[in-house]
C-alpha cells in the first residue's frame, strides 16, 4: 500500500541519519517475505559478524533507488529487486558492480558461477529466490474450483470480484494465457501491437470487477476478508497465509509468472562493504535453503534444491509448494526481463491510460 | 506645512547640528528598515531555500533533460559529452535527412563511448521516453560496437532494422540538444510525428489531459460539498453560545489534528464492500448480501474522503468571518419587514463572502493538488494528476515530464488565483 511507503520514507530518513560503520540496511518486500530474509539471513548474519541489519520495505524496492542516488543521499546498502529491474538500474548505471568471485563455492566445491541458475548472477545483481505470479482464490467464497487462468477472466462461470496488481507486468501476460496464448508465445504476440490490443481487450472483460493491490501483503488479505474472490499474488504470501495462518486460500499454478528477486547493491551505498559481505553471505547453499523453509519460494542455487525440507511449521513438506515442482510448471511463463525492461514504461503507460478510462 | 517662510523661498529644514532634515530623517529610517530586513531575512532565505529554489529547479527540470548530451559518473562526479559526433552530423544535416554512412559511422564512434562509460542504457532511457521499444537498441547495439566492421550502416541495421525508422532519427535528433518542449507536448497529449508536426497521440495512450479535467471537476465538486456541509456548521458554531461553541469547535478541530492517514484508512473500514456501511445496509435488510454498494476504489471514495478530510479548511475560516457579525444586522432587518430568507439573502450572507472566498480558494488548491487519499481510496477512476505525477516520480522515473505535468497544474491553479483576483478580488479573502 501506499501508506506503507509514506511511512517507510520517514523511517528512511531516519535511517540516513543514524547509519554507523558497523550496519547494513537491507530493502525489501515487507510482510511474510521481508520476515523470510530476516529469520534466514539477517539474524544468522548478525550472529555471525556482528554487524547489525536495519531491515527496511517498500511496495516495491526498485523504485527509490534512482531518487537515492539522483540525490546523492543513498541511505540503502542492499536492495532486493524485480530481474527487469535489476537490469535497468545497472545499465543507468546506479548500481554497485557484483564480483562473482567473492560468492561461496557450493559444499561440494562447484563453483558459484556454476551453481547459480542461468541468469541469477547479473553484472550488478545477485539472485536469491526464484518467485512467481499466481492466480490465487477463497475456496469458501468461491462457487466451484477454478483450475485454469482463463477461470480468472470469466465471471460468468465464477463471480466475484478480482484483485490484480497495478501494473502491466504479469498483468498483460496473464490476459494474453486466459485468452488461449500458449506460455511459450507470449511475448512474440506481445511485442505486437494486435498482441497488446489483445491483452486490453482480454482486461476489458473484466475491468469493473478487478480491485488492484500494490504491495504483496495485500491479495493474501483481499481474499481472507472476502474483498475479492480470486487475486493475482505472489506464491510464496499465499502460501504462508494458506499454511502458516490456516486461512482456506488456494494457488491455481496454470498460467503462473516465474522470476528473478535479486539484491543489489545502490551506487554510493553507505555500508557497501558491508553490503558486499551480507550478499556473499546471504547467497550461499545453506542460506538460501534455509529461506525456503519460511516461504515457498525457490533457492536461486542448484546445491540448495537438495538441502530444501520441510516448512518452519515442521510438517509441511516445502518441494511441492515451489514455484519451481515439475507438477508446477506445466503451463509456465518466465518473464522476459529484456522485453519489460524496453518496453515497461511503454506499456505502463499505456495502462494507465486504460486504467484512467 | 512649514516649508515657506516670509520672503516665499523655501527654507531648508536642518536638524540641530545642521543636517538637511530630510536626508537625517532618510538615514535614521533606512537603519529602521535595514534591521527589519534582518528580522525577516532568515525567513526570506528559508521560502527562498525551501520554496523558490525547487520549483524553479522543477521548472528547469520539465524543459532539460540531459539523458542524450552527458553522462555523469556518480562516483567521482566526471562530467563527459556523449553522442558529440552524432551531435556534429546533426548540425551539418538539416532535420528529415535520410541517415547516411556518415550518420551511422558517427553513431558507432558514440557507441564506443557509451560502452566504456557504461552509459548506453542512459542513452537508451532518453530515447525510449519519446519512443517506446528504443531502450534495447541501445544497449544491444553498444555491446556489439566493438565487433562492428564498416559499413556500419549495415552493421547497425544487423543488429536491430529498427534502426532505420525516421522517427528513431527525429528523436534522436530532438535528445541531442538538452532542451526541449517535448515534455510539455507529451503532458498534453501530443507527441512529433517522423516529420516534425505536432500530433495527437493515439487515442488508447491518451490520459493527461482527461486526467487534469478529472482533477479539477473533482476539485470544484469537492469545494462545493464542503461549502454545503461547513456553512450551516460554521454559522452554528458562531452563534451558539461560547461554552457550546467550544465543544463543537472541538469536534470540527479533533480531525483536523488526526493523521491523514489515519483518517482514509478510516474511510476504508467504512466504505469497504465487507465495511462497516454496506454491513449496516445489509443488516437492515436495505441492501442484499449479492449487491453491496462499492463506495470504495472508485471516485466516490475519492470524493466523500476529501470532502471530510478538507472540510475543516472551510468551515474555520467561515466562522472566522460569521463570529464578529453583529446580530442586530439580522434583527433590524426583520423589524424592518424582511422574510427571514431576505434578512439571509441580502444582509447575513453578503458578509461572509469574504469567507466563503477563503475557504473556497483553500479547499480548491488543496484538492487540486491531492495524492495520498485518491491513492488510496480511488482505485483505477478516482486517480487525480497528482497520482500521475507520482508515478512518474517513484515508477517510470521519468522526471522530466513529472515536472512538466506539475508544472501545468501550477500555471493551472496561478490562471484560476488570476481569475478570483478579477472576479471576487483577493482583497476580500479573509482567512482570520
Amino acid at each position: 500500500m501506499k501508506l506503507k511507503s509514506v511511512l517507510m520514507a520517514t523511517a528512511l530518513t531516519g535511517v540516513a541519519f543514524g547509519a554507523q560503520a558497523q550496519e547494513v540496511t537491507v530493502m525489501s518486500w515487507g510482510g511474510a517475505y521481508t520476515k523470510s530474509q530476516v529469520e534466514a539471513y539477517h539474524k544468522p548474519f548478525t550472529a555471525e559478524t556482528g554487524i547489525k541489519v536495519n531491515s527496511v520495505d517498500a511496495d516495491n524496492p526498485a523504485t527509490p533507488i534512482k531518487a537515492q542516488v539522483e540525490a546523492g543521499n543513498v541511505s540503502i546498502d542492499v536492495a532486493d529487486v524485480e530481474f527487469s529491474d535489476a537490469v535497468r538500474l545497472c545499465d543507468e548505471g546506479l548500481l554497485e558492480p557484483i564480483d562473482h568471485g567473492m560468492l561461496p563455492a557450493a559444499p561440494d566445491g562447484t563453483a558459484a558461477t556454476d551453481d547459480f541458475i542461468e541468469g541469477a548472477l547479473q553484472d550488478c545483481a545477485v539472485a536469491n529466490i526464484v518467485w512467481s505470479t499466481v492466480m490465487a482464490y477463497n475456496s469458501e467464497n468461491v462457487d466451484g474450483t477454478p483450475t485454469t487462468i482463463a477461470d480468472f477472466f470469466d465471471t460468468g462461470k465464477f463471480p466475484g470480484k478480482r484483485g490484480l496488481r497495478k501494473s502491466a507486468k504479469a498483468t498483460l501476460e496473464m490476459a494474453l494465457m486466459a485468452d488461449g496464448v500458449p506460455a511459450g508465445e507470449v511475448y512474440d504476440v506481445l511485442e505486437t501491437d494486435e498482441g497488446i490490443d489483445r491483452a486490453f481487450t482480454k482486461l476489458d472483460t473484466i475491468k469493473d470487477d478487478i480491485v488492484w493491490w500494490e504491495a504483496g501483503a495485500q491479495p493474501p488479505q483481499l481474499l481472507a476478508d472476502g474483498e475479492v474472490v480470486m487475486s493475482t499474488a505472489y506464491n510464496g504470501r499465499i502460501f504462508n497465509a494458506a499454511v502458516g495462518e490456516g486461512q482456506p486460500l488456494e494457488i491455481v499454478w496454470d498460467g503462473q509468472i516465474l522470476d528473478f528477486d535479486l539484491f543489489v547493491v545502490p551506487k554510493g551505498a553507505p555500508n557497501k562493504d558491508a553490503a558486499m559481505k551480507f550478499i556473499a553471505f546471504s547467497t550461499d547453499t545453506k542460506r538460501l535453503a534455509d529461506q525456503a523453509s519460511w516461504i515457498s519460494y525457490g533457492p536461486a542455487r542448484k546445491s540448495s534444491g537438495a538441502m530444501v525440507g520441510l516448512y518452519s511449521d515442521g510438517k509441511t513438506e516445502m518441494a511441492p509448494h515451489m514455484p519451481t515442482a515439475a507438477a508446477n510448471l506445466e503451463n509456465a511463463l518466465v518473464n522476459n526481463f529484456e522485453f519489460w525492461v524496453d518496453m515497461d514504461a511503454e506499456l505502463n503507460e499505456r495502462f494507465n491510460a486504460w486504467l484512467a478510462n | 506645512m512649514t516649508d515657506a517662510t516670509a520672503n516665499g523661498k523655501p527654507e531648508m529644514l536642518t536638524t540641530a547640528d545642521g543636517k538637511p532634515l530630510k536626508a537625517a530623517l532618510i538615514r535614521a529610517q533606512a537603519r529602521a528598515r535595514r534591521r527589519a530586513f534582518l528580522l525577516v531575512l532568515p525567513l526570506l532565505a528559508f521560502i527562498l531555500i525551501t520554496f523558490v529554489m525547487p520549483i524553479g529547479q522543477m521548472l528547469h527540470q520539465s524543459v532539460y533533460n540531459p539523458g542524450f548530451v552527458m553522462h555523469e559518473d556518480i562516483g567521482s562526479g566526471k562530467r563527459t559529452p556523449i553522442m558529440t559526433n552524432l551531435k556534429v552530423w546533426f548540425d551539418e544535416n538539416p532535420a528529415g535527412t535520410e541517415p547516411d554512412e556518415a550518420a551511422f559511422a558517427a553513431l558507432h564512434e558514440d557507441m564506443l563511448l557509451l560502452r566504456e562509460l557504461r552509459a548506453p542504457g542512459q542513452v537508451g532511457t532518453r530515447v525510449n521516453y519519446e519512443r517506446g521499444g528504443s531502450r534495447s537498441m541501445f544497449t544491444k547495439a553498444a555491446r556489439r560496437a566493438e565487433r562492428m566492421d564498416p559499413p556500419y550502416k549495415e552493421a547497425f541495421l544487423d543488429v536491430d532494422e529498427e534502426w532505420a525508422d525516421p522517427e528513431l532519427w527525429r528523436v534522436m535528433r530532438d535528445a541531442s540538444s538538452a532542451y526541449t518542449f517535448n515534455f510539455y507536448l507529451a503532458a498534453l497529449d501530443r507527441s512529433k510525428n517522423a516529420d516534425g508536426e505536432i500530433v495527437s497521440v493515439d487515442e488508447n495512450r491518451q490520459i493527461y489531459i482527461k486526467l487534469f479535467t478529472r482533477t479539477l471537476f473533482l476539485s470544484v465538486l469537492i469545494t462545493f460539498l464542503t461549502f454545503l456541509l461547513g456553512y450551516p456548521i460554521a454559522h452554528l458554531l458562531a452563534t451558539l453560545p461560547l461554552r457550546y461553541s467550544n465543544l463543537l469547535m472541538i469536534f470540527v478541530l479533533l480531525p483536523f489534528w488526526t493523521s491523514l492517514l489515519v483518517r482514509t484508512t478510516s474511510w476504508m473500514v467504512l466504505l469497504q464492500s465487507q465495511g462497516v456501511v454496506n454491513d449496516a445496509l445489509v443488516g437492515m435488510g436495505i441492501l442484499g448480501d449479492d449487491n453491496r454498494l462499492q463506495m470504495m476504489y472508485n471516485q466516490i471514495g475519492t470524493v466523500v474522503a476529501m470532502t471530510h478530510i478538507l472540510l475543516p479548511f472551510m468551515v474555520l475560516p467561515l466562522y472566522s468571518v460569521m463570529r464578529p457579525i453583529n446580530p442586530s444586522y439580522v434583527r433590524a432587518a426583520r423589524s424592518l419587514g424582511a422574510t427571514s430568507w431576505t434578512a439571509f439573502r441580502r444582509i447575513y450572507f453578503p458578509q461572509t463572502v469574504p469567507g466563503i472566498g477563503a475557504g473556497a480558494l483553500l479547499v480548491f488548491i488543496l484538492a487540486v493538488g491531492y495524492y495520498i487519499t485518491p491513492a488510496l481510496v480511488g482505485g483505477a477512476d478516482g486517480q487525480l494528476i497528482s497520482n500521475l505525477i507520482a508515478f512518474h516520480m517513484q515508477n517510470s522515473l521519468n522526471w522530466s515530464l513529472a515536472a512538466a505535468l506539475a508544472a501545468l497544474l501550477l500555471a493551472g491553479i496561478l490562471i484560476l488565483y488570476w481569475l478570483y483576483d478579477r472576479l471576487i478580488g483577493i482583497d476580500n479573502l479573509k482567512l482570520g
